[in-house]
C-alpha cells in the first residue's frame, strides 16, 4: 500500500508529487497517457500570469500570486526555462480604461507587485509593433513566460529521483474505499494508497464521482492556438493580453522561451474531454483577433497550431481539499489558466494537506535540485569540443531546424522518466519543433528510439497508444 | 584557422556540379560540406528514373545521375566531408562547421558557394483543421522511409497536393502496395510536370481533383480519415462538397521553400518571391564572393538545370577567387518581371561581365494558352516566343545575348512579361 497515489502526471501532479517526496511517504502516480505532460499542461499558453487577473480573494488569486514567485527560484533548482519577460493588458478604446484601473486595483490587493499603467507613448516605446489603436496598458513586470514541458517534466524527474514511482499507460477505472485508504483498479492492475490525489485534469470529474455523492462537473474549455517560426520571435518581447472589451476576450500575443511566437487562445466549451481537434472557425477566429493589439503581425510564419483544453469547473475557482464524503481522497480538480503559473505553490498546498492527513515526517534524504538535459549551445567553442571529444554524438546534428544534436535526444531516452515516442523527444529536446515539424529528423529519431529501447521500428510511436508511425515493409502485403 | 578558396554548403546535385566547375576553372582549394552520411543530397531517395534527359541524354535514376557527379568530383580530388552540419557562416565568410570527429570548427573561405537546397512545407504552415495524428507526412519524408529505409507509412493513402514529389510518390506507394485514393490539388491547375500527372497518376487509375482541399483531419492516435472539399477562386472551401474518405496516412506535397537560414544569418538579401537570395548574372549572392545555386536559389522542376546553374556559379566562384572576374559592375541592369512573370533569376545583369549568352529563368503565376513570352530591353522588344502551354509548375527560361544588351545605349531595364498577342 502507498502512502499516496497520485492520478495524474501534469503539472498539478508532478509538482504534488514531488513536494510529498519532502517527506517520508512512499508516492506513486498513475498517468493514462505513455508520458508526463500529455493533457492540459502540454497545450497552453506557456504563460506564467502575474496574478492581477483572478478575482481577490480567490485561492487561484493567492496561488497564482505564490506560484509566480517560486517559480524563478524553482527554474534554477530544476533547471529549466523561464523568463520574466513581463506582461502588458493592452486597452484599445478610451471608454475602456475604468477597466483597465479594475484590473490594476485587483492586481494591487492579490500583491501582485511593480505593477502600472502605462500611456500610449510608453507602450509605443516597449512595444513598436502594438496596434495604432492602443491607448494604454497594465504593465506586470512579474509575468513571465515559461516552458510547459520542461516545468512539467523537471518536476516529474526530481520526484523520481526522490523516490516517486511513476505508472505510464496506467487508466484509473475504479475506486472504492478501503480500509485505511482506496484500491484503484486501473487497466494494469490494482493499486491501493492510503490517500489519493485526484489531479487528473479535464478527468478530474470522472474521478472525482468515483468516490462522492456531491458530483463535480469539468468542462474541457478549448483553446486553439498558432505557433510562429522563429523569425517572427522578436515581433513582441512582452507578453501582449487585450483587456476584454467590445471584441471579447481577445487573444494574448507573446514570445516563448525558445524564441517562438504564440499566437491564442480561443475558448469553447466542448463535451469530449479528448477534443483537441483545431477547427476551421477556432483557428479563423485567432487570426481576427490577434490584429486586435499587435499590427503586421507576420501569420504567414506558422509553423503549426495546436489545441488544449482547459478544465474549467462551473465556480471558476481551484478546487484543492479534502473531499467531505470521502477521507484521505484529495480534489486538486478546476485546474485552468492559471494552473500552469500556480502550478509550484498547487503542488505545496496538496503536500501540506497530506502531511496533515498521515502526519508525515521530513524526509531529510530529499533533494530538490535537478540537471536538465545540456543544452551544447550554451557552452562556448572549447567546451562544446571537449563535450565532443568525449561523448561524439554531440557533434552530430539530428533536427535541423532546432540544431538537436543525437547526444541530446540519447539523454532524453536515457534519463529517469526518458522519452518513449517521438513528441516524448521533442517535448524534452525541441527535436521536430522547428519550422520542418520533423520532415526531417522523425526517421533518424525513430531510428534511435528503435535503438535504445531495443524495439522494432514498427513499435515507435508517435505519442504512445496507436500512433505507430511505419506500418509495414515495401510490399509486404502484395 | 583552415582556409579554402571555396567552401561549398552542400553535397547534393548543385553543391557536387559547382565543386567540379570551380575545380575544372582552375580553382584547386575547394572543400564540400555535407551534412547527410553521403553525398548526392535528396537524388539518392529518388529511385525512379527520368533524371538526365538533358545532360547526359539518357534516363536514369537519381542516384544513377548523383553518382556521376560524385565520380567526377573524387576524380577530381575534392575535399568533401560528410555528416557534417554548417551552423553558421559570417558575413566575412568564417563557416563554423560541426560533426563527431573534429568537434566544432570554423574555417575561412575565400568565396562561398550557397548550395544547400530546399524543405518541403509542412501541415503547419497550411493550417489544416484537425487532430495531430500518426500518418501525416510529408511526401519527401515518405518518400525516405520507403526508398531509403523500406518501410510502409501507411496502406490507405490521401495526397494533398500535385507537387512532383507528391506524384511520385503516388506511384511509388501503389506499386509497393498501397492504395492511393486521390490526390487532391488547391489549384485548378497541377503544381508537378505533366509528364508525371500522366505515368504517376493516369497510368495507375488515381483521381486527381483540382480545386479541393482537405478541411478535416480524423483519429487522434493515428489517421483514421480525412474529408476533402471544393474550393472557390479565393481558395475558400465550399460548404456542401464535403466527401469523406477513410485513408491511414495523409501525404502533403504543397511546395518546397529553399534552406536559407544560413544565408539570412550571413546578411545576403533576399527575394521575397522565390525565398531565395537576389543574385546578378555571375549568380553572386548580395554579398560579394558569395554565390547560390540550384533549389537554395529558386526552386527547379529538372535537376538538369541545378547542373547547370551550379556549373555556373562554381565557375564564377572560380574566376572570382583568382581575381580574373571584373569586380564592380560599371552599370547594372535590373530585371521586371510583369504580366504574369513572377520573378526571375537572376534580378540584375552586368552587360559587360556577362557571358556570350545567359540564360534567365522564371516562373509565370498562372496557366496560359497560346501567349508570348515578351522581353523589353528598356522599350525596345526583343524576344516575341510563342508558347503553347505555360504552367506555374514549369519553369521557363529565356536567353539574353551579351552583343544586344551593349548595343542599347543606357540599358536601364530588362522587362520579361507574358503577352496575348
Amino acid at each position: 500500500m502507498y502512502d499516496v497515489i497520485i492520478i495524474g502526471a501534469g503539472v498539478s501532479g508532478a509538482a504534488a508529487a514531488r513536494e510529498l517526496t519532502r517527506y517520508k511517504l512512499s508516492v506513486c502516480v498513475l498517468e493514462k497517457e505513455e508520458d508526463v505532460c500529455c493533457g492540459t499542461t502540454k497545450a497552453n499558453s506557456a504563460i506564467v500570469h502575474a496574478g492581477y487577473d483572478a478575482a481577490h480573494g480567490s485561492l487561484m488569486a493567492k496561488l497564482n500570486v505564490e506560484g509566480n514567485q517560486m517559480m524563478e527560484a524553482l527554474s534554477k533548482e530544476l533547471d529549466f526555462p523561464f523568463t520574466r519577460n513581463g506582461s502588458l493588458v493592452v486597452c484599445t478604446d478610451e471608454t475602456q480604461m475604468e477597466g483597465l484601473k479594475n484590473l490594476y486595483e485587483n492586481g494591487v490587493k492579490n500583491g501582485v507587485e511593480g505593477l502600472r499603467i502605462i500611456d500610449r507613448d510608453e507602450l509605443k516605446q516597449m512595444e513598436p509593433n502594438i496596434a495604432d489603436e492602443a491607448v494604454a496598458a497594465l504593465y506586470a513586470p512579474t509575468g513571465g513566460i515559461v516552458c510547459p514541458f520542461g516545468l512539467n517534466i523537471a518536476l516529474a524527474e526530481n520526484a523520481a529521483a526522490n523516490g516517486a514511482e511513476f505508472f505510464f499507460d496506467t487508466k484509473v477505472e475504479q475506486i472504492r474505499p478501503v480500509e485505511n485508504g482506496y484500491e484503484l483498479s486501473t487497466n494494469k492492475g490494482t493499486y491501493t494508497g492510503r490517500c489519493v490525489v485526484n489531479a487528473a485534469g479535464v478527468c478530474a470529474d470522472l474521478i472525482h464521482n468515483m468516490v462522492s455523492e456531491k458530483k463535480m462537473k469539468i468542462i474541457p474549455r478549448k483553446g486553439e492556438y498558432f505557433l510562429l517560426d522563429k523569425s517572427a520571435g522578436s515581433h513582441v518581447s512582452h507578453t501582449i493580453f487585450a483587456l476584454p472589451g467590445k471584441y471579447g476576450k481577445g487573444v494574448l500575443v507573446s514570445p516563448t522561451v525558445h524564441g517562438n511566437l504564440l499566437v491564442g487562445p480561443t475558448a469553447t466549451d466542448i463535451e469530449n474531454k479528448e477534443g483537441v481537434n483545431t477547427t476551421r472557425a477556432g483557428l479563423d477566429e485567432v487570426s481576427e483577433k490577434s490584429r486586435i493589439t499587435v499590427k503586421d503581425l507576420p501569420l504567414r510564419q506558422v509553423i503549426t497550431s495546436f489545441a488544449g483544453l482547459r478544465a474549467h469547473e462551473e465556480g471558476h475557482e481551484f478546487i484543492i481539499e479534502e473531499v467531505k464524503d470521502a477521507p484521505g481522497f484529495i480534489d486538486c480538480a478546476g485546474i485552468e489558466s492559471p494552473g500552469l503559473s500556480s502550478g509550484p505553490a498547487i503542488g505545496v498546498m496538496v503536500a501540506s494537506i497530506v502531511k496533515e492527513k498521515l502526519n508525515a515526517q521530513e524526509n531529510p534524504a530529499f533533494n530538490g535540485t535537478r540537471k536538465g538535459i545540456l543544452n551544447p549551445e550554451t557552452l562556448s567553442l572549447e567546451e562544446r569540443n571537449e563535450l565532443i571529444r568525449k561523448n561524439p554524438a554531440y557533434g552530430n546534428i539530428i533536427c535541423r531546424c532546432e540544431m538537436i544534436s543525437e547526444g541530446e535526444i540519447l539523454d532524453a531516452i536515457r534519463r529517469p522518466l526518458g522519452a518513449r515516442s517521438l513528441d516524448g523527444v521533442k517535448r524534452r529536446t525541441r527535436a521536430g519543433m522547428g519550422r520542418c515539424q520533423a520532415g526531417f529528423c522523425s526517421p533518424r529519431t525513430m531510428e534511435i528510439l528503435a535503438r535504445e529501447l531495443n524495439s522494432p521500428m514498427f513499435d515507435i510511436t508517435k505519442s504512445g497508444g496507436g500512433s505507430q508511425i511505419v506500418v509495414g515493409t515495401n510490399k509486404d502485403r502484395i | 584557422m583552415k582556409a579554402y578558396d571555396i567552401v561549398i554548403i552542400g553535397g547534393g546535385p548543385a553543391g557536387l556540379a559547382a565543386a567540379a566547375s570551380a575545380k575544372r576553372n582552375g580553382t584547386d582549394s575547394i572543400l564540400i560540406l555535407e551534412r547527410d552520411r553521403e553525398l548526392g543530397g535528396i537524388l539518392n531517395q529518388c529511385i525512379h528514373n527520368g533524371f538526365g534527359l538533358h545532360t547526359f541524354k539518357e534516363e536514369l535514376t537519381g542516384p544513377e545521375y548523383a553518382g556521376r557527379f560524385i565520380d567526377q568530383v573524387k576524380e577530381l580530388g575534392i575535399e568533401y566531408r560528410l555528416n557534417t552540419m554548417v551552423m553558421d557562416i559570417s558575413h566575412e565568410k568564417v563557416v563554423t562547421a560541426m560533426n563527431r570527429e573534429e568537434g566544432m570548427f570554423r574555417i575561412q573561405a575565400k568565396a562561398v558557394i550557397l548550395a544547400m537546397g530546399c524543405r518541403e512545407r509542412s501541415r503547419g504552415a497550411l493550417n489544416i483543421p484537425g487532430y495531430r495524428p500518426a500518418g501525416i507526412f510529408s511526401a519527401g519524408t515518405a518518400q525516405r522511409l520507403v526508398n531509403m529505409e523500406g518501410y510502409m507509412p501507411g496502406r490507405k493513402v490521401v495526397i494533398l497536393g500535385s507537387g512532383d514529389i507528391g506524384l511520385i510518390m503516388a506511384r511509388r506507394m501503389t506499386l509497393e502496395g498501397a492504395e492511393v485514393k486521390v490526390v487532391a490539388e488547391l489549384m485548378p491547375y497541377s503544381g508537378g510536370l505533366k509528364r508525371n500527372i500522366v505515368q504517376c497518376l493516369d497510368d495507375f487509375g488515381i483521381p486527381l481533383k483540382l480545386s479541393h482541399t482537405v478541411v478535416e483531419i480524423r483519429g487522434k492516435e493515428r489517421v483514421e480519415g480525412i474529408t476533402l472539399a471544393q474550393v472557390d477562386e479565393r481558395g475558400k472551401p465550399i460548404p456542401g462538397t464535403e466527401e469523406d474518405y477513410e485513408c491511414d496516412t495523409l501525404l502533403l506535397s504543397v511546395g518546397l521553400i529553399p534552406e536559407n537560414e544560413l544565408s539570412r544569418g550571413m546578411g545576403v538579401e533576399m527575394n521575397p518571391v522565390t525565398s531565395g537570395p537576389s543574385v546578378n548574372e555571375s549568380l553572386e549572392t548580395s554579398l560579394e564572393g558569395v554565390f547560390a545555386c540550384g533549389n537554395v536559389l529558386h526552386v527547379h522542376d529538372l535537376v538538369d538545370f541545378v547542373s547547370e546553374e551550379a556549373a555556373a556559379a562554381g565557375r564564377n566562384a572560380a574566376n572570382y577567387v583568382q581575381g580574373k572576374r571584373q569586380k564592380d559592375s560599371k552599370k547594372t541592369v535590373h530585371l521586371k518581371p510583369e504580366n504574369g512573370v513572377r520573378y526571375t533569376v537572376p534580378v540584375t545583369i552586368c552587360p559587360e561581365r556577362m557571358d556570350e549568352t545567359q540564360i534567365v529563368r522564371f516562373r509565370v503565376g498562372n496557366v496560359y494558352k497560346n501567349c508570348y513570352i515578351g522581353v523589353y530591353l528598356n522599350d525596345e522588344r526583343i524576344l516575341h516566343k510563342k508558347r503553347q502551354v505555360m504552367a506555374p509548375g514549369e519553369m521557363e527560361e529565356v536567353k539574353l545575348e551579351r552583343e544586344k544588351l551593349l548595343a542599347v545605349k543606357d540599358l536601364e531595364t530588362i522587362t520579361i512579361r507574358i503577352e496575348e498577342e
